[in-house]
């Protein structure tokens, strides 16, 4: 089958959600009003709250949700095939993501642009408060190890994006220098930042840096592990126009340009699935379909670490409500095309069956290695691209989009521990270093502790992530529903996707801990029943919620 | 004939011009909005401390720079009052300073 057909059939089923069911969720459900004052507008600021074009608005919500989770998930999850993963990217986007990011906006410009955070403290409870909270800390703990194992694994691999993934560190530091010190207007910047990282990227494979297999008893993997986490330790804490903002705008830059490369590539190379819509014969020890795909793949499909983007900063700068449609809804339709390329990657960038069955040897194998090197067979075949520079160009994507979502992570991370300290009274645990170190090791712990002493196991945690990431989501499905029932509106738009997430992801976990158990992991047996308590307690705390505010309905109308 | 041309220049440069300025624009709202919170923050921060060292002396700390901050003074009277909001004082600090 042409890989053409089901890209077309992709895109065209998303364009149809766009244009039929967020309109439908956006007026009937949500009831989106243009004369809605929205909180950018009431609390205007000029720091936080900013009414903001809504082009420019979608391009940051758009931006910092595609990262390389909708990259990594998808390209795992095509050992059962490309079919499942397909359909539940398709479908997941169109009925779960759209209704998710465009809810989690609505929900917070309505609530005077809370986050998600504060708004379940208010929605739902206290209890569901502090659920809320633990749940973000797994998730983001689980990111950063995992992104941390998935970026060591692409420099081990292909040592020729080394130069170029570093290089451009120091290319975002000099942009964030001339545009801070304003030597050069914005747009000559950007030409120049774009022209000097692909020229890295051309330099690449003429300049490999090969980590050794072992340095100092260390395996050459956990050396780029403890390279890396030292890395976004002093991004997190630089301050944010000297890194972070420069390096964010060039990778926004070439998120788009790479999207045009893969997918131009796919239009005139039009190769053919080589991997089988459904794998029959899937490698030993690789788990069950249902329920493991749905939080194999995670971004792409419905992701809870949107609900904190769209609650935390795009409500506070939504200029008129309606625009809630396209940047929610359309950021994940926006999502959603990167992970069908990461499929269309991963499974039809081979020359034969047998080549992508060998990539594919084992469960967590393959992933982004895969999109790697599927994406710069087609590139290479489409565009003509020699062969070791696509792939470089691939890795730098996927490793500066983990390592930007690392130390966001990161920061993310040791304000909670801040917070924490302030609620326990614990004086040291305010500051800032202490509390990065402290983010920081809990990282590492996971990172080496997943998967032995080289880090080379840290993907089996790639599921535990997406089972933690889909509660969240379920608990901002939960605030989105709760303030629908109060407004006596339907809520099977947000309650369907809601019970389905929450049936998946504690069978996702059941069928893991056994896995755990027979390989004798208890470290991650022991998370694995943390997120599970986690879990049965949402599902708790949902039904409990739903039927308080059935009952009080009723009373209401008696 | 000649004018004509030139004028047809002109307004396609005018053209150009306003859509180059139109690109300089987004290209700026998608370089600083994401971050213009967190920046703002920071710098407001350093404000702050500057405002504590113009009116320290104002609050019994002594500051060997008070004769030069004295005529800083009437020049930060403007964010006084939000000032002293921030920094969790309900009503202005100082005695014979009366704010709100």
């Amino acid at each position: 089958m042409s890989a053409i057909v089901l890209l077309v059939i992709g895109l065209g089923a998303m364009a149809l959600g766009y244009f039929v069911y967020s309109k439908f969720i956006a007026e009937k459900i949500f009831r989106l009003d243009p004369d809605f004052r929205t909180p950018s507008y009431e609390y205007e600021d000029g720091v936080d709250y900013v009414p903001t074009n809504r082009y420019v608005l979608w391009g940051h919500h758009f931006t910092s949700v595609a990262g390389a989770a909708p990259i990594v998930g998808p390209a795992i999850a095509v050992i059962w095939g490309w079919l499942p993963a397909f359909l539940w990217v398709i479908l997941g986007t169109i009925f779960f993501a759209g209704v998710h990011d465009a809810g989690a906006i609505w929900a917070s410009v309505r609530n005077k642009a809370r986050s998600i955070g504060a708004l379940t403290g208010d929605v739902v409870g206290k209890r569901a408060r502090s659920l809320f909270m633990i749940v973000i800390f797994l998730v983001l703990l689980m990111v950063n190890a995992v992104f941390a194992v998935v970026i060591a694994g692409l420099m081990m691999d292909f040592s020729s994006a080394v130069v170029p993934v570093w290089g451009a560190i120091l290319v975002a530091l000099i942009i964030g220098q001339l545009i801070y010190r304003r030597v050069l207007s914005l747009p000559m910047v950007s030409i120049l930042g774009v022209l000097a990282l692909y020229a890295l990227i051309g330099l690449g494979p003429s300049v490999p840096l090969q980590m050794p297999e072992s340095v100092g008893g260390m395996s050459g993997n956990a050396v780029w592990i403890l390279i890396l986490f030292g890395y976004a330790t002093i991004a997190s804490l630089l301050p944010v126009w000297m890194l972070l903002q420069p390096r964010d705008y060039i990778n926004g830059l070439q998120l788009f340009i790479g999207l045009i490369i893969l997918y131009g590539a796919i239009l005139l190379m039009n190769p053919s699935m080589v991997a089988p819509a459904f794998n029959g014969n899937v490698p030993e020890g690789t788990p069950s379909l249902v329920p493991l795909l749905f939080v194999t793949i995670a971004c792409g499909a419905i992701s809870g670490f949107h609900g904190l983007v769209s609650s935390g900063t795009t409500s506070k700068q939504l200029k008129k409500e309606t625009d809630v449609r396209f940047v929610g809804y359309f950021g994940a339709i926006g999502e959603g095309s990167l992970a069908l390329a990461a499929i269309l990657a991963a499974t039809a960038g081979f020359a034969s069956f047998a080549d992508w069955e060998s990539m594919y040897s084992a469960f967590g194998q393959g992933g982004v290695t895969a999109f790697v090197e599927g994406g710069a067979y087609i590139i290479n075949n489409g565009l003509g691209l020699p062969e070791a520079t696509a792939a470089t160009l691939l890795t730098v994507m996927a490793s500066l989009f983990a390592g930007t979502t690392m130390d966001t992570g990161l920061r993310l991370q040791r304000y909670i521990f801040q917070e924490w300290g302030e609620i326990y009274g614990l004086d040291w645990m305010k500051k800032g270093v202490p509390a990065t170190l402290l983010a920081v090791g809990s990282c590492l712990l996971l990172a080496f502790g997943a998967g032995g002493a080289d880090g080379s196991g840290g993907l089996i945690i790639w599921p535990l992530f997406g089972t933690t990431n889909q509660l969240l989501a379920g608990l901002t499905l939960l605030v989105i529903t709760v303030m629908l029932v109060r407004l006596k509106r339907p809520m099977w738009y947000t309650l369907a996707p809601l019970c389905f997430l929450l049936v998946m992801t504690v069978a996702a976990l059941l069928t893991q801990l056994r896995g755990f158990y027979n390989d004798g992991n208890y470290f991650l047996l022991f998370l694995d029943i943390v997120v599970l308590i986690a879990a049965v307690f949402v599902s708790l705390e949902c039904a409990a919620t739903l039927k308080r505010h059935r009952r009080e309905m009723a009373q209401q109308q008696e | 004939m000649k004018d004509d041309r030139d004028d047809d220049r002109k307004t396609r440069r005018d053209g150009w011009r306003a859509w180059l300025s139109q690109a300089r624009f987004f290209a700026e709202e998608v370089y600083s909005a994401r971050y213009r919170g967190a920046i703002a923050r920071a710098r407001r921060d350093e404000d702050d401390l500057f405002m504590l060292l113009v009116f320290s002396e104002m609050m019994g700390v002594p500051n060997p720079a008070s004769y030069y901050t004295l005529e800083l003074q009437p020049l930060l009277l403007e964010r006084f009052h939000d000032w002293h909001k921030r920094m969790g004082m309900e009503r202005s600090p100082l005695d014979h300073f009366r704010c709100c």
